[in-house]
C-alpha cells in the first residue's frame, strides 16, 4: 500500500475533521491528527484489517519553542504483516499539554509516554502509571523544553558544571 | 569558581531520590518488598528492581531506571550531526557499530546521499556491524549462563569476544566505542590484511560455537532452568513493541534487515532463526537464547559473504577513499525522518527533526531496543519464582546504556 492509498483509506475511516494535514515531507509519510478523539482514531488504525498497525515503534515529543508556542507528539506506527509505516503527528498546546494515553491500545506507549512526560512535561490522560522514568522523582522542570533552565542545586549538589 | 562549595551537607539530602512505588502499608498479608540492584551483578548494570514477593513468588516487579541517564537527547540538540556519533556509541556500548550504522543511515537519507555511498564502504559497514553483533550476543549468552550458574560459558564467550574487540580495535583504534562509521563513509579503510585475519577468526569461531551449543544449550541444568520459564506469547510481545531476538524467540520471522532491506543486506544470504519451542513452549527463555546463538552462525555467514565481496568485486584499490562521499557540511533540508535498524537487541531507531537552517538537529530522539524490551519485565515475571525472575531478566538481554540513554 503506497502512502497515498493509505491516506485515502484513512480518510474514509476517520471523522472528516480528524485529519488536519498530510505531510509528505516526512519519512515515513505523516498525517496530522486532531487531539480530540485521538484514542478512538488510533484504535481504528490499530484494528482496521487493511491497515493493521500492530506495532507502535516510537513516541517522540517535540517542543517547538516558546515562539511557536506548541508541542508535538509523533507516533511511529508499523504493521508487521503488511510491512508498512505511518507517522502520526499531534499538535498540542504548550501550557496545557494534555493527550489521551494510548497505553490501552499499545502497551509500548506506557513507557514511551512516561518518557515524554519526564522530558517535556506532556500529560497523558488515563495513563496507568504516569511517573518520571529517567530523571529522579524530585527533579525540577522538564529538560527537553526549549526554555528549560536547570535548577541551581539538586540535593545540595551543584548542578551546573 | 574553584573555591565555591560543591556540596552542602543536609540530612534530608540522604533521602531516596527514587522512592519505591510500593510502601509497607500497600502490602497484603505475607507480602514483602525486596530491592534488587542498582548494584547487583544480575541486573547487568545499574538497574533497580523493586520486587513485591509473597514468599518465593513474585507478585509484582517495578523497574526503576535512570541511573545511567546521560542526557543523549539534550546533548544531541547542541551538537552537529557528525559530532553526535560518539554519543550514539555510548548508548548501546556493547554494539556501538550497529547503533552508528543506524544513525548514519538516517543522516544520509536526510541529506539524500544514501545512493552515493560506495559498495565497498557498505560491505565494510556490514562486516564491522556483524562482528559487533557477534560480540554483543557473546556478552548476552555468556552473562546469561552466569546468571543461572554456568560460569564456564561466560569465560568462553569473553575469550572469543576478545578476538572481536581486537579486530575492531585494529580497524578503528578503539575497543568498544569506535566512531568508525561516518556520515557518507568511514573513518578509514580496513587495515591491510584484515580480511584474511577476519576469515581466520570465523574459521576458529565455528567449532567454538558448536562447543557452546553442546555444553550449555543442551545442558540438563540449563534446560531445566530456562525451558517453560518466562513464556512470552507472540501477541503480547508485539503489543509491547518487543523486537529483535526476543520477538523472534516467540516465533515470528521478522528481522528489520530483511523487512527494510537496508544497506547491502538484500545481496547477502542468511536465515532468520525463530524460536520453535524445542525444549518447552515457544517463547520461553531457552528459545530466546537459542535464537541468539543461531544468529551468531548467521552473522558468521554474512561476514564470510561480505569478505568474499571485499576481496573480490569490491577489493582494496590504491585510490579508494572511504571519505570521498563524506559531506563537508551536514545541513539537511527541513524535514522529519525516522530511521531504524536491526541491532543485536532489537530495533534501534532515531527520529530526527531538521530545521534546514543549521547543522544541529532540532530534535533527535533515540528509540532504544533495550528500553522497550525491558518494559515487559513485570508482565513476564508476575507469578514466577524469584530465581526465575533472574532467568527471565537475563533472557531479555538489555544494556543499561541504551535503557537510560
Amino acid at each position: 500500500m503506497t502512502f497515498r492509498e493509505m491516506t485515502n483509506h484513512i480518510k474514509t475511516l476517520l471523522d472528516e475533521d480528524a485529519i488536519l494535514n498530510v505531510d509528505e515531507n516526512c519519512t515515513p509519510g505523516a498525517i496530522e491528527l486532531a487531539s480530540t478523539n485521538l484514542l478512538e482514531h488510533m484504535q481504528m488504525l490499530h484494528a482496521n484489517e487493511q491497515l493493521y498497525f500492530d506495532q507502535l515503534s516510537c513516541i517522540t515529543g517535540v517542543d517547538n519553542g516558546p515562539e511557536a508556542n506548541h508541542m508535538e507528539v509523533i507516533y511511529q506506527l508499523y504493521s508487521i504483516p503488511f510491512n508498512h509505516h505511518l507517522t502520526v503527528k499531534v499538535q498540542i498546546d504548550r501550557e496545557k499539554s494534555l493527550l489521551p494515553s494510548l497505553a490501552s491500545v499499545w502497551k509500548t506507549a506506557e513507557w514511551h509516554e512516561r518518557e515524554a512526560y519526564d522530558m517535556l512535561g506532556i500529560q497523558f490522560e488515563n495513563h496507568p502509571d504516569l511517573r518520571r522514568i529517567l530523571l529522579p522523582a524530585d527533579w525540577e522542570g522538564h529538560p527537553l523544553r526549549k526554555d528549560y533552565q536547570q535548577q541551581a542545586y539538586y540535593r545540595g549538589v551543584k548542578v551546573a558544571y | 569558581m574553584a573555591n565555591t562549595i560543591q556540596y552542602i551537607f543536609d540530612r534530608k539530602n540522604l533521602n531516596q531520590s527514587e522512592p519505591g512505588k510500593y510502601q509497607e502499608e500497600d502490602l497484603r498479608r505475607e507480602e514483602m518488598i525486596i530491592n534488587i540492584g542498582p548494584q547487583h551483578p544480575s541486573t547487568h548494570g545499574v538497574l533497580r528492581l523493586e520486587v513485591v514477593a509473597r514468599g518465593e513468588e513474585v507478585v509484582e516487579v517495578i523497574p526503576h531506571l535512570g541511573y545511567l541517564h546521560r542526557c543523549f537527547e539534550k546533548h544531541a540538540e547542541n551538537l552537529p550531526y557528525n559530532q553526535i556519533i560518539p554519543f550514539v556509541d555510548r548508548m548501546d556500548y556493547l554494539a556501538a557499530m550497529n547503533s552508528e550504522h543506524a544513525y548514519v543511515m538516517g543522516v544520509e537519507r536526510m541529506l539524500g546521499i544514501q545512493d552515493q555511498i560506495p559498495k565497498r564502504v557498505e560491505y565494510i559497514r556490514v562486516v564491522v556491524a556483524e562482528l559487533n553483533r557477534l560480540a554483543s550476543h557473546f556478552v548476552a549468552l555468556g552473562s546469561y549462563g552466569m546468571d543461572i550458574g554456568a560460569v564456564t560459558a561466560f569465560f568462553w564467550m569473553v575469550r572469543d569476544r576478545e578476538h572481536i574487540l581486537r579486530l575492531l580495535e585494529w580497524v578503528s583504534g578503539a575497543r568498544m566505542l569506535y566512531n568508525y562509521i561516518w556520515v557518507g563513509g568511514l573513518y578509514y579503510d580496513l587495515p591491510v590484511g584484515f580480511e584474511e585475519r577476519c576469515r581466520e577468526f570465523t574459521d576458529y569461531l565455528k567449532p567454538k560455537l558448536l562447543e557452546f551449543d553442546q555444553v550449555v544449550m543442551e545442558n540438563k541444568i540449563f534446560v531445566d532452568r530456562t525451558a517453560n520459564v518466562g513464556v512470552l506469547p507472540l501477541d503480547l510481545a508485539i503489543n509491547y513493541g518487543i523486537t529483535g531476538p526476543m520477538l523472534r524467540g516467540s516465533g515470528i520471522r521478522y528481522d528489520i534487515r530483511r523487512a527494510d532491506a537496508y544497506s547491502v543486506y538484500p545481496e547477502l544470504d542468511f536465515e532468520v532463526p525463530v524460536g520453535k519451542g524445542e525444549m518447552g513452549t515457544t517463547g520461553d527463555c531457552w528459545d530466546r537464547t537459542r535464537v541468539r546463538l543461531k544468529e551468531c552462525y548467521e552473522s558468521i555467514r554474512i561476514i564470510e559473504q561480505a569478505l568474499v565481496q571485499l576481496t573480490g568485486d569490491h577489493k582494496r584499490t590504491r585510490d579508494f577513499d572511504p571519505r570521498a562521499a563524506v559531506p563537508r557540511k551536514i545541513r539537511p533540508k527541513a524535514q522529519d525522518l525516522y530511521v531504524r535498524a536491526e541491532n543485536p537487541k532489537g530495533e534501534t531507531g532515531f527520529f530526527f527533526r531538521a530545521d534546514g537552517r543549521s547543522d544541529i538537529p532540532f530534535r533527535c530522539k533515540a528509540r532504544g531496543a533495550s528500553f522497550t524490551n525491558l518494559s515487559i519485565i513485570s508482565e513476564m515475571a508476575r507469578g514466577s519464582l524469584i530465581a526465575d525472575l533472574i532467568a527471565i531478566f537475563g533472557s531479555i538481554d538489555i544494556v543499561l546504556g541504551e535503557v537510560d540513554r
